[in-house]
């Protein structure tokens, strides 16, 4: 599925990532680690195609197609879905309108229809649910006015309703108290499937108790220096980063 | 195409170098204004003598008034001895004979906004039989029309059939000194809408100049007065939301509504002329002067305006609330791309006790646009109670435009109460890549955006008008982002 090589990136002109290797395959769930400042958002954000980052090396291709010059709305519609660490505001775009364009975009590349208003709406109502959100919130802006839990779990919500082939989530568990952790790991878990893929990005263990991975790697000044079972992220746990030379911060 | 640094004269008279060469004879007066030209009007269209007279008046007060300089917006001087004021509808002659000869970008933009393929033939201006459907639908209009004893012809055929409506209202909502252009508006108007709605009666049929087809290239200085008897109801819609490729370069209109007691008139506009090119050059100067007066107690008017059109746009529909308990509305979106100028809001004038007025104010500026708000909030010595709500925002697409507000209030009662909010914002980089990382392409992302900054505005519009502004920005917006 998710092939990358040597990939190296930067923003404002400094070096960021420094030659990342890392194969996903379909149904795999991987948790990549690290220390504040080791790149691990550049990475999902460099995936996503966030034009803010430059790519200065190597290769990364989704099915075999390359990412590298695809644009960013080509990427989604091709399956990948970023949960964001900071979601932002869409004042006056309801979550209704805003999935319905986003789901319609994704079809049209498809070259399927629009979506009939009726199935649109159960689905919508179902994975609000889902998330524990009270279905009034399909009717306001996007995020405006959204606690930062809630804002999680509108992202969480979107995944579900996009139903992407590889979902990135980008420390999408911090600032969660454990109610809300749940919710968002019910949510990914209820993803996952023998096609579908996940990476999560996390400074911390305790999603992993919920979204048990099937490898962790740790990254470091911009590149992986360890992978391993779900046994590593116990160890990081217990052991903290220095044992692997590295300084925390 | 001339620079945009020309004056608008050259072009002008570019225009009517056409007019000469091919057909001298037709019914066009050569340029210049002066008290023959408006005499030559007024008998060309066989008005009786209190309407030449009316029209001097105004002729004589214009030609000693100063052009206007205080809006923020900056172009050459106009010669107004350069500008023909006086043409029959144009020949069809060297009008396209079929949509083969039409630009195809224009035939783009008609298709992206749905309009029906005898619609688009009609706009565009080719010279074809007029056999469509609206003919017909324009009868039976009419009929239904006649039974509510509504009035709704063009205002040269109402100063000949209804002369005394027309003696007793015709500016006195603007008169002709009001201003500059509505004085020019005043001596020279070749046509425009006459609307009466009588005594309690709830106009069967939103009016729009949609059906009018008999009244098309009315030309650059039309007329309009929408006069509504007490207890009666009216909405009207104005424009057309395809884009007019009209070549007239300056377009100074006159709108006028008067309600008396217990009365209501939803005047909505929707604004699409030709803006100019990406480059700025061409397009329309649209100055207009629009206003309503609620003379009777309990009137309400609401203008809703959605301007996505005009390479310069000056225009301030404005409600003078004489009546107490009268209310008066104004919702607009003004959108400016590439080197679009708007400055535009309206005045509120509280007279009456308990008026009540809410201005609410949406511009979008893309490329390197400039739009301003200008709005006055004015209370009257015995308008007890009065209050106004104003809420003005803007939202800027890219770092080369501007937005602008600039609210004036004047208050002579103590017990006014005025509230006034603005917001000034930015298609942020985050949520342009937020919807983009959800599959929209940039263009898709920004319409969406800003259809959702002006929701407030576009649930004012008659549903169809809505949907059709919501395409409208669509195309407006084109190429504003990448």
């Amino acid at each position: 599925m998710l092939k990358i090589s040597n990939l190296q990136a930067s923003v404002e002109g400094t070096q960021i990532l420094k030659g990342i290797d890392l194969v996903v395959r379909p149904g795999e769930v991987h948790a990549i680690m690290g220390p504040n400042g080791s790149g691990k958002s550049t990475l999902s954000q460099v995936l996503a195609g966030n034009e803010a980052y430059d790519i200065t090396g190597g290769e990364a291709t989704l099915d075999g197609k390359s990412l590298i010059e695809m644009p960013t709305e080509q990427r989604a519609r091709e399956g990948i879905f970023l949960a964001f660490q900071y979601p932002v505001e869409i004042p006056g775009v309801s979550n209704l309108q805003f999935l319905r364009t986003a789901i319609n975009s994704i079809r049209e590349y498809r070259g399927e229809e629009e979506i009939d208003a009726v199935s649109f709406m159960k689905r919508a109502k179902e994975k609000i649910k889902q998330v524990n959100l009270d279905p009034a919130f399909l009717k306001r802006g996007v995020n405006e006015g959204f606690s930062g839990g809630e804002k999680k779990r509108n992202e969480i919500m979107q995944m579900l309703m996009l139903e992407p082939k590889l979902a990135i989530l980008d420390e999408t568990d911090s600032g969660l108290d454990i109610d809300a952790l749940k919710v968002v790991a019910d949510g990914v878990n209820a993803l996952r499937s023998p096609e579908r893929s996940v990476i999560m990005v996390t400074h911390y263990q305790r999603l992993l108790d919920y979204i048990v991975p099937d490898y962790v790697h740790v990254l470091a000044k911009g590149k992986i220096i360890k992978s391993g079972g779900k046994e590593l992220a116990l160890e990081l746990e217990e052991k903290g980063y220095g044992w692997l030379g590295i300084d925390e911060e | 195409m001339s620079d945009s640094d020309k004056s608008v004269n050259e072009l002008i008279k570019n225009e009517y170098k056409h007019g000469f060469v091919t057909d001298i004879e037709s019914d066009t007066f050569a340029p210049g204004l002066n008290e023959e030209t408006v005499r030559k009007i007024s008998a060309r269209k066989n008005e009786p003598e209190w309407m030449l007279e009316w029209r001097l008046k105004a002729y004589r007060a214009w030609a000693e008034m100063p052009t206007p300089e205080w809006a923020h917006v900056s172009f050459p001087p106009i010669d107004f001895e350069d500008i023909s004021y006086y043409s029959a509808p144009k020949s069809q002659e060297n009008a396209p004979k079929s949509l083969d000869e039409v630009d195809p970008e224009l035939l783009r933009t008609y298709e992206k906004l749905g309009i029906p393929l005898h619609e688009r033939a009609r706009l565009a201006g080719v010279a074809v039989d007029v056999v469509f459907d609206s003919v017909s639908v324009a009868t039976t209009f009419k009929d239904q029309l006649a039974k509510a004893g509504v009035i709704f012809c063009p205002i040269s055929e109402a100063i000949q059939e209804y002369p005394e409506l027309v003696k007793k209202y015709l500016g006195t909502v603007v008169p002709q000194r009001d201003n500059f252009y509505s004085a020019l508006n005043s001596a020279v108007f070749s046509d425009g809408s006459f609307v009466y709605i009588p005594k309690g009666v709830r106009c069967p049929l939103e009016l729009s100049t949609y059906f009018r087809i008999n009244e098309a290239n009315t030309g650059q200085f039309e007329r309009t007065l929408i006069i509504a008897d007490e207890g009666s109801h009216v909405s009207y819609l104005e424009g057309c939301t395809a884009p007019m490729r009209d070549e007239n370069q300056l377009h100074a209109a006159v709108v006028e509504l008067v309600l008396l007691d217990d009365s209501e008139i939803k005047y909505s506009t929707v604004q699409n002329w030709y803006p100019g090119d990406d480059e700025g050059k061409g397009g329309i100067y649209n100055f207009v002067t629009k206003r309503a007066t609620c003379i009777g107690k309990n009137s309400k008017v609401s203008w809703t305006q959605v301007e996505t059109g005009s390479a310069i746009t000056w225009k301030y529909p404005s409600c003078i609330l004489r009546g107490d308990n009268s209310v008066g509305e104004f919702y607009s979106v003004a959108l400016t791309n590439n080197f679009q100028q708007a400055d535009t809001g309206t005045k509120m004038i509280h007279l009456g006790k308990n008026t009540k007025s809410t201005i609410i104010a949406k511009g979008i500026s893309a490329g390197k646009s400039d739009s301003s708000y200008r709005g006055l909030v004015k209370f009257g010595p015995n308008a007890d109670n009065a209050r106004n709500y104003t809420q003005c925002d803007s939202l800027l697409i890219g770092d080369k435009c501007g937005a602008h507000t600039f609210p004036y209030i004047e208050s002579k009662n103590k017990s006014a109460i005025i509230e006034h909010e603005a917001t000034t914002s930015k298609v942020s980089d985050d949520q342009l890549f937020l919807c983009q990382q959800r599959g929209m392409d940039a263009e898709r992302a920004v319409s969406m955006i800003v259809n959702g900054f002006c929701k407030e505005v576009f649930k004012e519009l008659p549903m169809e008008f809505a949907v059709e502004a919501t395409k409208l920005l669509e195309v407006s917006l084109e190429g504003s982002v990448g």
